[in-house]
């Protein structure tokens, strides 16, 4: 704010901090690193005549834009924000590659023919099944489970159906 | 050698000597590259910042300054700025799509597994049941009730 105390920019430029100075709102006095950063990369009257070319409302986000390539700039000085933007397309791009795959093993799925078994293996598996299994059946069902196996035989079930 | 000048020096109206820092980067035949760069950062900036770095990097680094001047130049908000909070929410869209269809496959695969172990293994017990509590004739539910038979 001008009056008391100078903003960072106008103690920085070693001038009179005025009353409307156009940098006062964005760079505090109680941050001089920040115009620092600015000033080294963009230069002072550049970063003048971008705000004043601005309507107000938008002044503050464009700062901090300018503010964030600034110091994307000191940190990388060959590359900039280039840098990250080239890191965040490689991503994009291996992130859509695994998508594609993603998707392409769903339409495999749909496609597979649902699982099937022939009735030999289905009665194969029935018989062992029962010969495995201990079932403590009462002596007066023994002789159902005999029935059963016996009815497991594929010709009393299917009869006329399989050919 | 006036009609030599680069893009830098015949923009700045002054002599371009040999040892001309900017010259191998804003050539004469592109006006345009330099005045871009001229407008965000400044001629002196421009010389400032290619002077700090080894030659072998300052064709790089003249390169992504002309990128972001054109940045800005769009955009006089939020210059590259603008396009990495753009990528950022590319990445994230892309990324919550992703993880729908893993979990979509996951889902896929456990009921193609269901399904097996129904199909091979049908339910005796109840087959059991059903033949000693009415004598009836053994029938397989899967099959015969769906109408293979």
């Amino acid at each position: 704010m001008g009056g008391n105390s100078p903003c960072a920019s106008c103690k920085l430029l070693r001038r009179r901090c005025a009353k409307d100075c156009i940098f006062a709102p964005y760079f505090p006095s109680d941050d001089p690193h920040k115009f620092a950063m600015v000033h080294k990369v963009f230069g002072a009257s550049n970063v003048s005549k971008m705000l004043q070319e601005l309507p107000v409302q938008q002044r503050a986000d464009a700062v901090s834009s300018l503010v964030y390539e600034a110091n994307a700039r000191v940190r990388d000085p060959v590359y900039g924000c280039v840098g990250a933007i080239s890191y965040l397309q490689n991503q994009v791009s291996q992130l859509q590659m695994q998508l594609a795959m993603a998707q392409a093993e769903i339409v495999c799925i749909q496609m597979q023919p649902a699982p099937q078994i022939s009735l030999d293996q289905m009665v194969d598996d029935k018989s062992s099944f029962l010969h495995n299994h201990h079932f403590n059946f009462a002596s007066s069902s023994l002789s159902t489970n005999v029935n059963i196996c016996d009815s497991l035989n594929r010709d009393n079930i299917f009869g006329d159906i399989i050919s | 050698m006036s009609s030599g000048r680069c893009a830098a020096c015949r923009y700045l109206r002054r002599k371009c000597t040999q040892g001309c820092i900017l010259s191998p980067y804003f050539p004469s035949n592109n006006p345009q590259r330099f005045v871009s760069v001229h407008r965000i950062y400044g001629a002196s900036n421009v010389t400032k910042l290619l002077q700090l770095l080894p030659t072998h990097l300052r064709a790089e680094a003249a390169d992504s300054l002309y990128f972001e001047a054109q940045c800005r130049l769009e955009d006089p908000v939020y210059g590259c700025v603008g396009l990495i909070f753009m990528l950022q929410q590319h990445i994230n869209a892309v990324e919550s799509q992703l993880v729908k269809t893993q979990a979509e496959i996951a889902v896929m695969k456990s009921q193609g597994q269901n399904r097996e172990t129904q199909q091979a293994e049908p339910d005796f017990n109840n087959l059991l049941l059903r033949q000693s509590d009415n004598e009836a004739p053994l029938s397989f539910p899967n099959q015969v009730s769906s109408g293979f038979i």
